[in-house]
């Protein structure tokens, strides 16, 4: 694929959001579908060489995804996503959190709001996430993260990374 | 260590002072006195600051300036960047799955 499709993310410190805007080369009500049914999600959520593996998925209001981050060496970083409100092929909003394998949340990390809105933009579709955090340091937590799961995520230049330290 | 840092720049008022000192070296009593700050609060902060490498002593005479390091500063860059490139990543594994999808509908 050629064109260039539309990305804007934006993190705003001063309100502890991270803005996510992406444009998909679909209808959509199909982009719909791959943010709200698990056995597409699984193909795409957790970027290579990690995978993302559903052990339940309930799509409505009150339900939750609970999956897992499944990493190169069969590490698992399970989470739970817990929906709040939904406007199917509109928006969702849910309950990101980290948890266990028993569907447990885990207190002690960051946990978010998210706000995800589904919206046209001519034969393609725009999806605004809005990630909120309760404060600035758990948008921060996130972000360091973020860096764990990049590393392993460029393998080939972890050394040259770490060399720089 | 890594996380140090965030929780460092988490605070607004080390927010703020960092910003000022990486306009112009400070010292301590100068800190204290443009935010209105006893010398106490001040010195708490700088301790933070300084154990992640966010600021540096320097001697000057009778006097210690902290000077801003902007090296650290561009680590918390670099892990931003990392961040979005997992959103790319992310992004672009959907892009595939669209494009297989559609040539499934054709």
């Amino acid at each position: 694929m050629s064109m260039t499709l539309f990305f804007d993310f934006i993190v705003d410190k001063t309100e502890n959001t991270i803005n996510i805007k992406r444009e998909f080369a679909a209808d959509r009500p199909t982009v719909w579908d791959c943010y709200t049914k698990s056995e597409i999600l699984d193909q795409w959520w957790m970027p290579m060489p990690w995978k993302s593996k559903t052990k339940s998925m309930d799509f409505r209001e009150g339900g939750q995804w609970h999956y897992a981050a499944v990493g190169p060496n069969g590490e698992e970083h399970w989470s739970i996503t817990s929906y709040v409100k939904i406007e199917p092929q509109k928006m969702f909003l849910a309950n990101d959190a980290f948890g266990d394998v028993d569907g447990n949340i885990n207190q002690q990390m960051p946990q978010s709001k998210w706000t995800m809105n589904f919206s046209d933009m001519e034969q393609n579709t725009l999806v605004h996430g809005i990630m909120q955090f309760t404060d600035l340091a758990q948008l921060e937590q996130t972000i360091a993260m973020g860096f764990k799961e990049g590393l392993i995520m460029a393998m080939e230049n972890l050394d040259a990374m770490l060399a720089k330290r | 260590m890594k996380q140090d840092i965030f929780q460092a720049i988490a605070d607004p008022t080390r927010r703020a002072i960092l910003t000022l000192i990486a306009i112009q070296a400070l010292t301590p009593n100068a800190m204290a006195e443009k935010f209105d700050m006893s010398r106490q609060a001040v010195s708490k902060h700088i301790k933070v600051l300084q154990e992640c490498e966010l600021i540096k002593p320097e001697q000057s005479g009778r006097e210690i300036y902290y000077h801003f390091n902007p090296k650290k500063m561009q680590e918390i860059d670099t892990w931003l960047a990392q961040f979005r490139k997992i959103w790319e990543a992310r992004f672009n594994q959907l892009d595939n799955v669209l494009s297989t999808i559609k040539k499934q509908k054709k």
